[in-house]
């Protein structure tokens, strides 16, 4: 997406604009390498056909990683995808999708600030890549479920072994989920809201 | 300056950081820490006035019903950053009023039962 306004901005459709009514907004995020499957999860619980924002990437890529095509660029930028769920007259909940890789990490600053908790979204083809994500957000100290997206390919894993491959606290909820189905999605959510209750109603000690 | 075979090309690119430099009249945010959230709600209070720049004329525009800060982004094409800045300006001209999000840390329980409830209906 280039940053252009050349042409008259057009803002949401009707059927798309929240209530007047609509007070305050939580924020969820879905964290997880690419293709596994943020934006499909996004896509199956928003109302509205998800968004994109993105940051510009004032790092110094280089030596991290390679990106093809910024040789002209000092800077670059990364798309993210977002989706709304309006839950009542009053309460409206917005879900992100964003990298899990290191060198996304400066993106992390604005968008887990104020978030009731994290969604790491796995593929079992590629465990490695979430090992990072969950130790950074513990880190953060950002309450997080792991949801591993069922891809038709990937070998299935008992959920204890994965656990233990990955080091992933009892506490921690993990789950199986189908990020192109609706409920399954939704169920992910859910079980992030149970573990938030939990956390909330239990010991100030999450971790 | 312009390279002859190139007939007339703007100095900078659309897209490039020059143009956005020159959005936001080369400001950075007064305080790093905005107070603006990702999921700021931004309502007009009044209609778009005609001394005010396109990107903020077209903020106040599509914010007649409420819009996150980051939806403003999408519809604008405009990085969240620029957006923070060019609402900081609508904000203490009073064009628009901003809803701040829900606190979260830790969230208190009613607000999660609210998100559950909802999420159930879905």
């Amino acid at each position: 997406m280039d940053f252009r306004i050349s042409e008259p901005v057009v803002g949401p459709r009707s059927e798309d604009a929240l209530p007047a009514s609509v007070t305050s907004a939580v924020k969820v995020v879905v964290v997880g390498g690419f293709g596994v499957g943020k934006t499909t999860l996004v896509g199956a619980v928003s109302e509205i056909k998800p968004l994109t924002t993105e940051e510009t990437m004032t790092q110094a890529s280089t030596g991290v990683d390679d990106i093809a095509g910024v040789e002209r660029k000092s800077e670059t930028t990364v798309a993210m995808d977002f989706g709304r769920i309006t839950l009542n007259d009053e309460l409206v909940l917005y879900l992100f999708g964003t990298p899990g890789q290191q060198r996304f990490w400066f993106l992390w600053n604005g968008l887990f600030e104020g978030a009731l908790g994290a969604v790491v979204l796995i593929d079992t083809r590629r465990l490695e890549d979430s090992f990072d994500v969950m130790g950074r957000l513990e880190e953060r100290g950002m309450p997080f479920v792991v949801a591993i997206n069922a891809f038709p390919d990937a070998p299935s894993h008992p959920v204890s072994e994965l656990r233990a491959a990955l080091d992933i606290p009892d506490a921690v909820p993990v789950i199986d989920c189908d990020a192109r189905n609706r409920g399954s999605s939704r169920d992910a959510l859910l079980t992030l809201m149970r573990y938030l209750h939990t956390l909330t109603t239990t010991t100030p000690e999450p971790w | 300056m312009s390279d002859p075979e190139q007939p007339q090309r703007p100095d900078w690119e659309e897209g490039g950081p020059e143009r956005l430099y020159v959005i936001t009249s080369g400001r950075d945010l007064p305080d790093k820490r905005s107070p603006l959230d990702m999921v700021t709600l931004i309502v007009s209070r009044n209609e778009a006035g005609g001394s005010m720049q396109p990107e903020q004329a077209a903020i106040v525009r599509i914010c007649d019903y409420p819009l996150s800060v980051a939806e403003i982004s999408a519809y604008l094409h405009l990085p969240v950053s620029v957006i923070a800045v060019l609402l900081t300006d609508l904000l203490s001209n009073g064009h628009v009023e901003a809803r701040v999000p829900a606190p979260a840390k830790l969230p208190d329980v009613a607000l999660l039962e609210a998100v559950m409830h909802g999420l159930q209906n879905l």
